[in-house]
Parts: C-alpha cells; structure tokens; sequence
C-alpha cells in the first residue's frame, strides 16, 4: 500500500475508460475528471463515473468558474458544482487561480489576472464562496502565463501564499505551469516555488508544454498538455518532492492521446520519484 | 482582511480583453508587460488561439457530420464566425451550439447546403438526448392493464422520457445522418424528400429514428401535457393525411424505454 500522499493517477479521458473499468488491471490510485464534463443528469458518463468511484479515489477539477473573474462567481454553475461533488464525494476538489468568463461569454481558457490588493480581495471572497457552497477546502491551482500586467503589486508566489493564508484553502502545485510560468517570464521556477505555502500542497499536476519563441526570440512555453513531461519539469519535480514529501500527483494529457498504458507508466514513474523521497517513517518521541 | 488601498488601480480588464479575445482586428489590450520587453501582442495570441481553436474544437465534438459533410477547413471558418458572434454562455460546453442551427441557416457560404441547418439541430439533439436525465421505462404490464380500460386510457397522463426529442425538416436529414454512420451513401440519398428524426437514448446509445408527421404529433403532444385522448386527436387533426399508427408508435416507445412512469388518470375537476 502507497503512503496516502504518494498517490498516482491520470486525467481521465473516455476513450481510456473501456480499458479502466474493463477489468484489467490498473496500477493507478486516483483519477482526475474535469467538473465541466462530468455534469450531464443521466446517461452513460455519470453511470461510468460511478463504477469508477466505486474502485478509485477521485479527484474534481474545475476549469470554469472564474475565480479571478471581476463579475461575481456565476449561481447556476456553483450549484451544479455543489450538486456534482454531492453525487461523486470526490476526495479533492481543485478549481484555478484564473478567469474564464467576462459579460455572460465563456472563454474556455485560463486567462490571466492582475495581482494587486484589489484582486486579493476579490479571489479571497470567491474561494470563500466556492468553500462555502460545496462545505469543503478547496485546492488552488497555479496558473500558466504569457504576459504580465503593469498594474500587479505582488509577485505570484506571495499573492497564492496570502489567498492560501486568508481563505485557508489548499494547493494544487501545477509544476509544469510553474515551470512554463517561470520560462516565459525570465524568471527561477525553484525560487517560486519555494516561496509558495507548500505545507497546503495536496495535490500535484504534471504536464507536457509546447515551446514557440516570442517577438523577442526568446522562449515562449505554450501549456498544451499534448506531450510527455519535459525533463525540466520532472528535475523541478523532484525538486519540489524535496520540500513537500510526496504529494498526490497526476499526469494531465489532453491532447495527442496516447494509450493508457503509456499515461499509466508517465505516472508511475512519478510514484517511482516520490518513493525515493519517502524515505523511512520519522522517529516518534514520546514527550 | 485588510481593505484595498484608495489608490491602487482596479484594472477592469475583462472587458477589454473579451473584445480582443474574440476579435483579432482589435488592438492588443493596454496595461500588459513582459520580461524581456517583447511585444505583448505574440503572447496575447496565445490566448487568442486558444479560445478560437478549442471553441471551434468543441463544436466540431458536437456537429460531426456538419463536419464531414462541409469539410474542415469550411467547419472550421465557419465556427470560427459562430465562435466570435456567439460565444458559450456556460462552461458546460456540451450545451454549446444551440444557436449554431440558426446561425447556419443565415450564413451565405454554407446555402448551396439548404438541410445543413437541420442536420445541425439533429446533431445538437443528439448531444442533449446523451446528456439528458435516465428515468425509469414503463413496466409493459402497467401499459397493458392501462391499454384494456379506454376511458381510463384516454384520460390519462403519459411521461416520455426526458432524453426524447423531435427534429422535423423539410429535408431528409435522418438519411443524411444515417448515411455517415454507414448506412445507406450519401448519394443514394433522395435531396427532395422531408423527414422527421425522434432521438432519443436506449441504453448506451442515441438512436436516430425516422418518424411520419402524425406519430411526431402525437409524441410531442404528450410532451406538452396534454392527455393521451387529446394527443390522438391531435396527431389526426394536424395531419389529416396521414393516420397515425397508434400501435406501432406505442411499441416504439416501449421496446426504447421511452414510456417512463405509470400514467396517472386525470383528476376530474
């Protein structure tokens, strides 16, 4: 039996779905499943999602709410966030650190936002909303950017270590996004993750990232979950294991979709690096 | 929770970037800044692209056979024309396109294709009917005891199920759909000829089914509420020409599940 934090899974896409619940057998601990195609009433995918239930922990991740939207978080689509994690009881429910949504559109993207006091206070009082329609803490995923607003006060580290402080939700560390993040803004993706509040790290994404150049020349990482996890990003994952222990860790793959088992064996070898860090259980001392 | 100081800037930056997100005739939005001192506007196409093609993406997910049957650079331009008019109003992109039908019907490249349009609206009802909420079929022994009191019968309420659902057309859009899931050719295919589509899930699967005008009346008479009298009555008012085939409509209904619940007698006022 894995430690309860050295968990592995994938994202979980359908066309792998015969061959998870086909009776084969799977290696993996936990499946992702995106909360925006989870939400159908009836038919065959909730029915799906169930037997999967019935045999994996389960994680919810939402990619549209719009928590650092400036309009308030959209009613309707909080109560089918409530009711879904009511009708699933995922073991983790993760949303962004992002806006999606502006005017009654959905971008279906992971937009950007300023950091500034303003912004604290606004993603503050959405997570508080989001924790307190689905009564449970959430996890924060750190987002990939392209640009930087000249109006942020805080850097993103402190701005996620201060959401993270006031709402008391948890972390999901998006290492390949911290990564792209760091490349694409010339910056040192260990120095940012160090200064996050990695005692609230429940959860861990990797990913593969595509690589364009900017009007500049210089890199340009595109987030596309449509590759294997660069070696840059498994060294800032060990890097990143060094300082939480294991962590619950998922690889995320939308695109090119390979078999499962070359998306089970990415994910094992993230369990195969947090062993490495485990190590043996720390001493107990009787006070 | 400290409040925000009086003079630090709220940038309001939705509105600017909904604008240039969606349309790349607009400047890039003002007050971004990059490391390098780069031009802004290659990292915001970033963006761009990523709205555009996963928008245009999901609706290819939806309108498969609008798909083949235009080819994927005329989907995809034209999409890409309905993504910026008509961006999703819900993050729940299995219910986007539903003004895809309406916006087809009105785009001039696309009217050497006049079923287009409703081929759309059976692709769009496909996706719903997937979606839609399970119900319980009717027990064929509560039918049976229902179907030997006529007074009773006729008065009763009748509960379809809820991924049931009519497309009628002027244009045979059940054969052009068929014809993409092999069955029957797209050139075997009479262009002249009207036909009505019940969708609706059996089990795993959305089955497309031919219907005549009379069994559509009255299935979506019972779907308004009226009583299974009045619904017959309906389905041989407005279609004159065509009985209805009661029997055959009602297993129809019954071998896909489609009946759900015991009818319920209508209370006399």
């Amino acid at each position: 039996m894995p430690s309860v934090d050295a968990l592995a899974g994938i994202g979980l896409k359908t066309a792998h779905l015969p061959r998870i619940l086909g009776g084969g057998r799977v290696d993996l601990d936990f499946f992702e499943v995106h909360a925006e195609n989870a939400m159908s009433a009836g038919g065959p995918l909730p029915e799906r999602l169930t037997r999967l239930r019935e045999r994996f922990a389960l994680s919810i991740h939402g990619v549209g709410l719009s928590i650092g939207g400036e309009a308030p978080l959209d009613a309707v689509h909080l109560r089918r966030l409530r009711a879904l994690v009511d009708r699933f009881e995922p073991r983790w429910f993760s949303e962004h650190l992002a806006w999606s949504s502006h005017g009654g559109a959905f971008f279906n993207d992971l937009l950007p936002m300023p950091y500034t006091a303003a912004t604290l206070q606004r993603s503050c009082a959405h997570i508080d909303q989001l924790q307190s329609a689905l009564r449970r803490t959430i996890l924060l995923e750190n987002p990939s950017t392209y640009v930087e607003f000249a109006a942020s006060s805080y850097g993103e580290a402190e701005f996620v270590a201060e959401l993270q402080r006031r709402t008391g939700c948890a972390l999901l560390l998006d290492v390949n996004n911290a990564h792209v993040s760091a490349v694409n803004h010339g910056r040192d993706a260990r120095a940012y993750i160090d200064a996050l509040p990695l005692h609230a790290v429940q959860e861990i994404h990797l990913a593969g990232h595509a690589e364009d150049r900017d009007a500049a020349g210089d890199r340009l990482l595109i987030d596309t979950h449509g590759t294997p996890v660069a070696d840059e990003v498994w060294a800032l994952y060990a890097h990143t294991l060094g300082r939480t222990g294991p962590r619950p860790t998922l690889i995320e793959r939308d695109h090119d979709l390979p078999s499962f088992e070359t998306l089970q064996a990415e994910a094992l070898h993230a369990a195969a690096l947090m062993r490495r860090v485990a190590g043996p259980p720390p001493i107990a001392w009787a006070a | 929770m400290s409040a925000a100081p009086t003079s630090a800037p709220n940038p309001a930056i939705g509105a600017d970037w909904s604008a240039a997100l969606l349309d790349a005739r607009r400047p890039v939005p003002p007050g971004l800044r990059t490391w390098n001192g780069s031009d802004p506007g290659t990292r915001f196409d970033v963006h761009r692209n990523n709205v555009v093609v996963s928008l245009v993406a999901a609706l290819a997910d939806t309108f498969p056979v609008v798909r083949t049957l235009v080819g994927e650079d005329f989907f995809a331009a034209m999409a890409r024309h309905f993504v910026r008019r008509h961006p999703p109003r819900s993050p729940v992109l299995a219910e986007y396109g539903d003004d895809l039908p309406g916006f087809i019907a009105a785009y001039a490249p696309a009217a050497s294709l006049p079923y287009l349009s409703d081929v759309a609206r059976l692709e769009y009802a496909r996706v719903q009917a997937f979606h839609a909420a399970d119900a319980p079929p009717l027990a064929s022994a509560r039918l049976g005891a229902l179907l030997r009191r006529p007074l009773e019968l006729a008065r009763s309420h009748w509960a379809l199920h809820p991924s049931l659902r009519f497309v009628a057309s002027a244009h045979p859009i059940v054969d052009l759909w068929a014809a993409h899931q092999g069955h029957g050719t797209l050139q075997a295919v009479d262009l002249r000829r009207a036909q009505a589509a019940l969708v609706g899930r059996d089990g795993d699967d959305v089955l497309v089914l031919g219907a005549d005008r009379a069994a559509a009346a009255f299935v979506q008479a019972l779907q308004a509420g009226e009583v299974f009298g009045a619904a017959v009555a309906q389905a041989a008012e407005r279609h004159a020409g065509e009985s209805l085939d009661l029997p055959g409509t009602l297993a129809l209904l019954l071998r896909h599940g489609w009946l759900v619940q015991p009818p319920t007698t209508e209370s006399t006022p």
